[in-house]
């Protein structure tokens, strides 16, 4: 698109969108890093994962500061006022995904004391795999203003639903095979639950991307891959 | 803008302009335009300096007229009579559509002469009823409490943007069908502005309105439908909303976003 006739406009719009990527790659990180702690019980790196959150917070409050300014000092119109707030809505989603990777940071240091039950954490990598993914092609997405990547990431959250129930019933196994893995299992299926989370707020993003480039906003409703069996034993997610 | 569920119902059009070019001279200013103004709505007229969009507001009234060497062609319908037809009276046309300018124009005279000037020049009322008809027309520009007190006093008086209500003011009052304003707000202040924004939004209630402006904020504000204007062409209109958050056009785009064309 051609340049705003205003040059310091462009400048706001561009280091808003910088911040944004700066924000994005440090929350994968966050995410790549909070589950090698998890799987290798790495308190050190755990430490880090929840030392870095502060950086993200720090940009979050920065980039909404910058919007609600470029808003009350442009009055932009159509894609510009979307820039606006998409911003705030998308480091939102990541600020989230911070903090949902910070958590597992946190359950991993209070479980490197436990025995570990070594076949649990292998769905959760499976769940990281595709979480991570998503979100690397939800950012791609919005930094490339690709509708169509964006469109994939919002169809395929489904698949990272179905995972997190396959690995709910592995961890209830586990728990049962031996009242000794309840802590640690338990610990676990909070973490597949951020994980699972970490997939929303990334389809959320994929969500904004198509509004930015678009103006249209997506459907209400998403495909869901959850099983009615998930619904009845946790009591959650009723209509 | 809130819609009530009986106004959401497609309105009528007042006025269609149908294939209208406009020459000033050799100057071909206006090019094959078409676009309805609906009844009780307000419609932005948008685009660069020199775009067509005070030309299209002028010919609604046919204040070209006065121009030797203007000229339209094309068709202007206003409820079933082509406005353009050289056959029509242009002032009892003028009644119809009032016209609201940049600056305000009272003239030198009292605040109540003002709006009693143009109603004298249409219609003879007994002297009560003069009295009530430029009560009722200040009251519906937002500005009898302001002038109550001293209606025999110069409407040069005013300020700035309470002479512009009364402008407003002298075109209700000769009870119109059509009110054009031409960027009546370019020289207000903040507040005379919300002020007559305000009175806009009111008056589009009793009235079809057209105005141009420059400030693509109070397009927003104020207008149900947008036209964005080009070297005499239409190139984008439709409802405001739409118009401002996803334009078809990229010439739109770029205007209304203040990027190079």
């Amino acid at each position: 698109m051609s340049d705003h006739i205003i040059k310091s406009y462009d400048r706001d719009l561009e280091n808003m969108g910088r911040r944004i990527s700066e924000m994005g790659g440090l929350a994968e990180k966050m995410l790549a890093d909070s589950m090698d702690a998890l799987t290798n019980l790495d308190s050190d790196l755990a430490h880090r994962v929840i030392a870095a959150d502060h950086r993200l917070d720090t940009l979050h409050r920065e980039i909404e500061e910058s919007a609600v300014l470029t808003i009350a000092r442009r009055q932009p119109l159509a894609v510009d006022l979307r820039e606006c707030i998409v911003a705030i809505r998308i480091s939102g989603d990541i600020e989230r995904i911070g903090d949902l990777a910070k958590n597992i940071a946190k359950r991993t240091l209070k479980i490197v004391s436990e025995s570990p039950v070594a076949r649990a954490a292998v769905g959760l990598r499976s769940m990281h795999e595709i979480a991570a993914t998503q979100l690397k092609d939800a950012l791609d997405a919005y930094a490339l203003r690709d509708i169509e990547r964006a469109r994939a990431v919002w169809e395929n959250d489904a698949d990272l639903d179905a995972l997190e129930d396959s690995v709910f019933r592995d961890l209830l196994t586990f728990m049962m095979e031996d009242p000794r893995n309840i802590t640690f299992c338990t610990h676990l299926l909070f973490c597949s639950k951020n994980l699972e989370r970490i997939g929303d707020h990334t389809t959320n993003i994929a969500e904004t991307v198509v509004y930015l480039v678009t103006g249209e906003t997506m459907p209400v409703d998403r495909p869901k891959g959850r099983g009615a069996d998930y619904v009845a034993t946790t009591g959650e997610g009723a209509p | 803008m809130m819609y009530s569920a009986e106004s959401l119902k497609t309105p009528d059009a007042k006025v269609s302009v149908n294939g209208l070019d406009f020459y000033y001279g050799a100057s071909h200013a206006l090019k094959a335009v078409s676009l309805p103004l609906y009844e009780n709505r307000v419609t932005a007229f948008i685009g660069p300096s020199g775009c067509g969009k005070s030309t299209l507001l002028r010919v609604l009234n046919r204040m070209y007229d006065l121009y030797p060497g203007q000229r339209a062609e094309g068709e202007v319908w206003l409820d079933g009579e082509n406005i353009i037809d050289p056959a029509i009276d242009v002032n009892a046309l003028r009644a119809r559509v009032g016209m609201v300018f940049q600056k305000p124009t009272p003239f030198p005279m009292s605040i109540y002469d003002n709006i009693a000037f143009g109603i004298k020049l249409y219609e003879k009322l007994p002297a009560a009823e003069l009295d009530a008809r430029v009560e009722q027309a200040l009251r519906g520009a937002a500005l009898w409490d302001e002038v109550k007190d001293k209606l025999h006093s110069s409407g040069l008086g005013l300020s700035g943007g309470q002479q512009q209500r009364l402008c407003i003011a002298r075109s209700v009052a000769v009870q119109p069908e059509v009110i054009l304003f031409d960027e009546p707000c370019s020289a207000l202040d903040p507040i005379s502005t919300a002020k007559v924004e305000e009175l806009i939004e009111e008056l589009a209630e009793d009235y079809t309105i057209a105005i141009v402006t420059h400030n693509m904020q109070q397009a927003v504000r104020v207008s149900d439908y947008t036209a964005f204007m080009y070297l005499g062409e239409l190139v984008e209109y439709g409802e405001t909303d739409d118009v401002f958050n996803k334009p078809k056009q990229k010439r739109t785009l770029d205007y209304i976003t203040g990027r190079f064309g």
